[in-house]
């Protein structure tokens, strides 16, 4: 908490418009797009204006209260003002206001439409949403639960899902878009510096919410041209496996430790027999193991939710393959 | 003075003894339950909303209290969405929407108009009746199965989550009818039965408020009725509206909701500016400053309202084009806005300023809704919008509002006219610690929700990265503050019943009519209908008295 309290003293210190600040400042997490000077430099914009106009109207209502202030109700004091209205005053603090707020306007608008214009030949990425994990597909058909991506080039990103709404924000961009079913959505961003970055969802989709939690890899050229080379081959092997576990987001609902999620845990799953909410029980072997995976409504093991949606198209029979070698090792 | 044919003379025509009131003029249950007065009517939605409002701080605490430590603290991620599902559907429907307008509108319009009752005194009690039903479909909801789909309802989540959405959205399109009902009874009452000389323009400002807020219940509520009807048919029957698996659109449902829930939020905060209108003038003895343009830009707020839905879906794949012409709108509101705080502060210059519980909650709102006003306009501005949208700056932003301005105006306005509803005079020294607290324990609870949003803090996250736990337990420290805060408020207030009647006709030295009859107010209001040939803030002809502790007429020298 101690740190807290310094970095609140700190905030009254910080400088009005930090282009692109070294670490996180009090308010903003670090800065790391080409657009995100922008959004900054209007946030503290506003910021300043509003904290003066605060400021000024607790220290006016504060000044009257203590000036003011009546000495006891039987002494009946008068009023010293009587003016019950100024048009010249009100007519002031009526237009004073629009100029600072045509000013905002205008200065969202531009950001916004830079925001929503991604520059020509943009290198596109697909996003799919799903409860509760992100999948990133790259042209060449790479595809991840974390979002590489090469630095200073832009990327656009083409947004859908499957259920039902999510929103993907990288604060460190500052670049937010809702994923929605049935439709595609984009945005696009351009970052200034290689590292790791948090990629959340913002709408609110249901029990692992906030799990579905990914991060941008931002990387060199070469960096992301080799990974892009290895995230497509599929190694037949419990360590493939265990590969595709992360990458596909198997994580977020099944754990590899024993302990119970959203679905059953993976440990001590091979070759155990399952009890099912209808239906007679099964031993799980590889042909349980693909129908879980592509249709994940037709067995439900006892005491959890029919929650989990089909991964029909998302993940190939190599990856299938290799992530039931793992499950062998999980024992 | 605002009247002529009373005067403050304690046996004057319109005072009876405290014997015979609207409290006790009849008895039994069933003569509460079955009442067309409306100031019974008044007092039963305010002690419901209060009951609703314990509900909604419990769900509130709930969901502090499992955000001390990300990951699980003391429940599970499905009952935390439901406590804060449940949360934002009682606070909003059951408490901020009815709080001001049906509980204390109910029981001082009539009286403020001079009138004997609102104009449907039957449709009054219907309204009611409607309430509870509602808020019993919304409570059933609980017991079977609570919905966890946000007070939002956003499809298609909420057309496929197995929990019980329908009996939920039924209570919400019920507790809707009761709205737009008592929205249309307002507005008959005070086009019809203002007294004779009391203009729109000698209205007390109150009126003003609740007048343009009832135009909004009954030209927006029923979009909210059928959107929701449609909502439930669709989870029904499978008929597709808003799920794209059947051929509907998401993104429609977010258009007809916000098109309801944005003028929703001026049904909330606009009767607290007529409160606020009424407290700052008569504690600080002094005649309103810029009346005109208080009552107008109440009526501005409530028609430009109407035009700024699409500022809550600037990233919901809305088209630029629209996005823009819904942010400009949304500037405008700005203005009136302003102006009022403006006109409050301009009241209390040069007043004799009196420092008693309701006036410390309206200064308290000044501070709280200029926050909550300033960290509106980051909102509004597209580019940084898209940053903040859907965080806890957001939640933040609106609890400011709503709580720090709707929620405090109402206790303000629950302690102003508390003398009045019930015949007797709170704990001034409780009631000012609770107002304190109450400023203490908001500003603790949401002013770091503000940073938690703006570093990179969703909303509605069960767990959380690491580095947001300071500000989460500062946050959760306040908001047991607050609940401290309203807990020793409502005991205070409770226990006032225990005592005998002793409240002036006039304590505050009010002008408004409902201060000429005794308190509490007889069951016909007034004898015969008083004349109005003043303003309702002319105070110089009020003195105070010792002896009875209130405020008499100054004897015609």
């Amino acid at each position: 908490m101690n740190q807290l309290f310094l970095n609140l003293i700190a905030a009254g210190l910080q400088p009005a418009v930090p282009p692109f600040p070294e670490r996180d400042s009090f308010w903003m997490p670090r800065a790391v797009s080409t657009s995100a000077g922008h959004v900054d430099w209007l946030y503290y914009f506003i910021y300043w204006t509003s904290a003066a106009v605060t400021v000024a109207v607790v220290a006016a209502m504060v000044y009257f209260v203590v000036k003011f202030r009546a000495k006891s109700r039987s002494a009946n004091e008068q009023p010293t003002a009587t003016s019950d209205h100024n048009t010249t005053l009100e007519i002031t603090w009526s237009v004073l206001p629009m100029f600072f707020m045509v000013a905002f306007f205008y200065f969202g608008f531009k950001g916004y439409l830079e925001l929503r214009t991604p520059p020509q030949g943009a290198q596109e990425v697909h996003v799919q949403g799903q409860k509760w994990s992100w999948s990133f597909t790259h042209k060449n058909g790479c595809q991840d639960n974390v979002l590489h991506v090469p630095v200073n080039k832009p990327v656009r990103l083409i947004i859908s899902s499957v259920d039902v709404l999510h929103s993907v924000w990288i604060p460190n961009f500052r670049v937010k878009m809702d994923a929605v079913p049935g439709r595609y959505t984009d945005l696009w961003f351009e970052a200034t510096e290689p590292g790791e970055f948090p990629l959340e969802c913002t709408e609110y989709c249901g029990t692992s919410h906030s799990d579905m939690l990914s991060k941008v890899v931002v990387q060199s050229q070469s960096e992301y041209d080799s990974y892009l080379d290895e995230c497509t081959k599929v190694d037949i092997t419990a360590e493939g496996g265990q590969k595709v576990y992360e990458k596909k987001g198997c994580a977020t609902c099944h754990t590899v430790d024993g302990s119970p999620k959203v679905g059953p845990s993976f440990k001590g799953l091979w070759g155990s027999e399952r009890s099912f909410a209808s239906g007679s029980p099964v031993t799980a072997d590889e042909n349980y193991i693909k129908e879980s995976i592509l249709e994940p409504q037709a067995k439900i093991v006892t005491g959890f939710p029919p929650s989990m949606p089909t991964y029909k198209g998302q993940v190939s029979d190599d990856e299938i393959t290799a992530l039931i070698e793992y499950l062998k090792t999980l024992k | 003075m605002a009247s002529s044919s009373t005067t403050a003379d304690a046996l004057a025509p319109g005072h009876t003894s405290a014997s015979d009131n609207y409290l006790t003029h009849d008895k039994g249950v069933l003569s509460w339950i079955f009442t067309l007065d409306h100031k019974r009517i008044g007092l039963m939605y305010l002690m419901a909303v209060m009951v609703s409002f314990g509900l909604g701080g419990f769900f509130a605490l709930g969901v502090r209290t499992e955000l001390w430590t990300p990951g699980p603290t003391v429940m599970g991620p499905d009952t935390y969405n439901q406590f804060f599902t449940l949360h934002g559907a009682v606070m909003v429907f059951l408490v901020i929407i009815p709080g001001i307008p049906a509980a204390l509108g109910n029981f001082a319009l009539p009286i403020q108009l001079g009138a004997k009752d609102v104009a449907f005194p039957r449709l009054n009690l219907f309204s009611f009746h409607l309430w509870v039903l509602g808020a019993l479909f919304l409570v059933l909801s609980m017991a079977i199965s609570a919905a966890d789909t946000g007070w939002t309802f956003y499809t298609p989540y909420s057309t496929t989550t197995n929990t019980a959405v329908i009996p939920a959205t039924f209570g919400a399109f019920i507790l809707g009818f009761s709205s737009i009902f008592t929205g249309l009874n307002f507005i008959v009452t005070i086009h019809k039965l203002r007294p004779p000389g009391m203009t729109f323009f000698r209205m007390p400002l109150f009126l003003w408020a609740i007048y343009s807020t009832a135009v909004i219940q009954v030209l927006a509520t029923p979009v909210l009725g059928i959107t929701l009807l449609m909502l439930i048919v669709e989870r029904a029957f499978g008929i597709g509206i808003f799920d794209p698996a059947l051929g509907g659109d998401p993104v429609l449902f977010q258009h007809f909701f916000w098109f309801y829930s944005h003028p929703a939020v001026y049904i909330m905060i606009v009767p607290a500016f007529g409160v606020i209108s009424e407290i700052i003038p008569v504690f600080s003895r002094k005649r309103i400053f810029g009346y005109s343009f208080i009552a107008l830009s109440s009526v501005a707020i409530a028609i430009l309202g109407f035009l700024v839905w699409g500022h809550h879906m600037f990233t919901s794949g809305q088209s630029t084009l629209a996005g823009t012409i819904f942010s400009a709108i949304t500037f405008l509101i700005a203005i009136p806005t302003a102006i009022k705080t403006f006109n409050w502060l301009g009241t209390m210059y040069g007043g004799r300023i009196h420092l008693d519980t309701p006036m410390l909650y309206a200064l308290a709102f000044l501070w709280v809704f200029t926050i909550g006003g300033v960290t509106g306009i980051f909102l509004a501005v597209m580019s940084v919008d898209v940053h903040l949208h859907d965080t806890y700056f957001v939640v933040a932003h609106f609890h400011y509002v709503m709580m720090g301005g709707a929620i405090t105006a109402f206790f303000g306005g629950l302690h102003y006219w508390w003398p009045k509803m019930t015949g007797r005079m709170y704990d001034e020294t409780v009631g000012k610690l609770g107002a304190a607290l109450v400023f203490i324990g908001l500003n603790v609870t949401f002013f770091p929700q503000f940073i938690l949003g703006t570093r990179g803090m969703p909303r509605r996250y069960y767990n959380y990265l690491p580095e947001f736990q300071d500000l989460h337990q500062l946050s959760t420290v306040g908001a047991f503050v607050l609940g401290t805060g309203f807990l020793i408020t409502a005991v205070s207030l409770l226990r006032t019943f225990g005592k005998k009647a002793d409240a002036p006709v006039n304590p505050w030295g009010s002008a408004t009519l409902e201060w000429q009859v005794s308190s509490p107010p007889p069951y016909y209001n007034f004898h015969t209908t008083p004349k109005v040939e003043a303003g309702p803030y002319d105070f110089q002809d009020l003195v105070y008295d010792d002896k009875i502790r209130g405020y008499v007429a100054k004897k015609p020298a």
